[in-house]
């Protein structure tokens, strides 16, 4: 898992079934002191977020299968949590 | 699931179990702000409605054949949508994580 900024949203009227109704942002990951590296995703989120909040993303096939109830499921990123606090040892 | 274009066709008549009727595409991976980035590849289109210079984004890995009609298929790259907007906002760019980061020590 990482953590993430989402800097917008993704829309796409032809897609796969699996992503049929499902909310998908764009989500930039960040470096451990909060800010945007290179690495993205484009995730399906689960937690109601929208642009500008910091995120936990999921980039796994098995674990967002089980959150999206979907087998088979053709899905990896997904929002799964949005981040009130980042604390670390120095 | 990462951007990328679609820059060509590819034909194959002869092909591995499971994978008849699906259509490869050649695509170019780009970054999150739609620019190039790495090699050209070749994509199974789930979405069978994909086509040249059309912005798509793709799933790799083993969830690319999930994507397809018979799923245990030989393929890691699929293209799963078409992208019709992105809305990404400079402003956000420029502004820190709405999460608290602290260092303690």
């Amino acid at each position: 898992m990482y953590i993430g900024k989402v800097v917008g949203n993704v829309v796409s009227t032809i897609k796969i079934s699996h992503l049929d109704g499902r909310k998908l942002l764009l989500v930039n990951q960040l470096d451990l002191q909060g800010n945007e590296t290179d690495d993205y995703d484009i995730a399906v989120d689960v937690v109601q977020a929208g642009p500008g909040d910091t995120v936990l993303v999921i980039d796994e096939g098995n674990g967002a299968r089980q959150i999206l109830h979907l087998d088979p499921g053709a899905i990896r990123a997904v929002i799964v949590g949005i981040v009130d606090q980042v604390a670390l040892a120095d | 699931m990462k951007f990328a274009r679609v820059i060509g066709t590819v034909v194959a008549t002869r092909k591995a179990e499971g994978l008849e009727g699906v259509k490869f595409l050649v695509v170019q991976l780009l970054d999150e702000r739609r620019q190039p980035r790495g090699d050209p590849q070749i994509a199974a289109d789930a979405t069978a409605q994909a086509g040249r210079g059309e912005l798509v984004f793709v799933v790799g890995s083993r969830e690319a054949a999930q994507a397809l009609p018979v799923v245990f298929v030989p393929a890691d790259l699929a293209i799963t949508g078409i992208v019709d907007e992105v809305d990404d906002d400079p402003e956000l760019r420029r502004r820190g994580p709405t999460a608290a980061w602290t260092t303690s020590g």
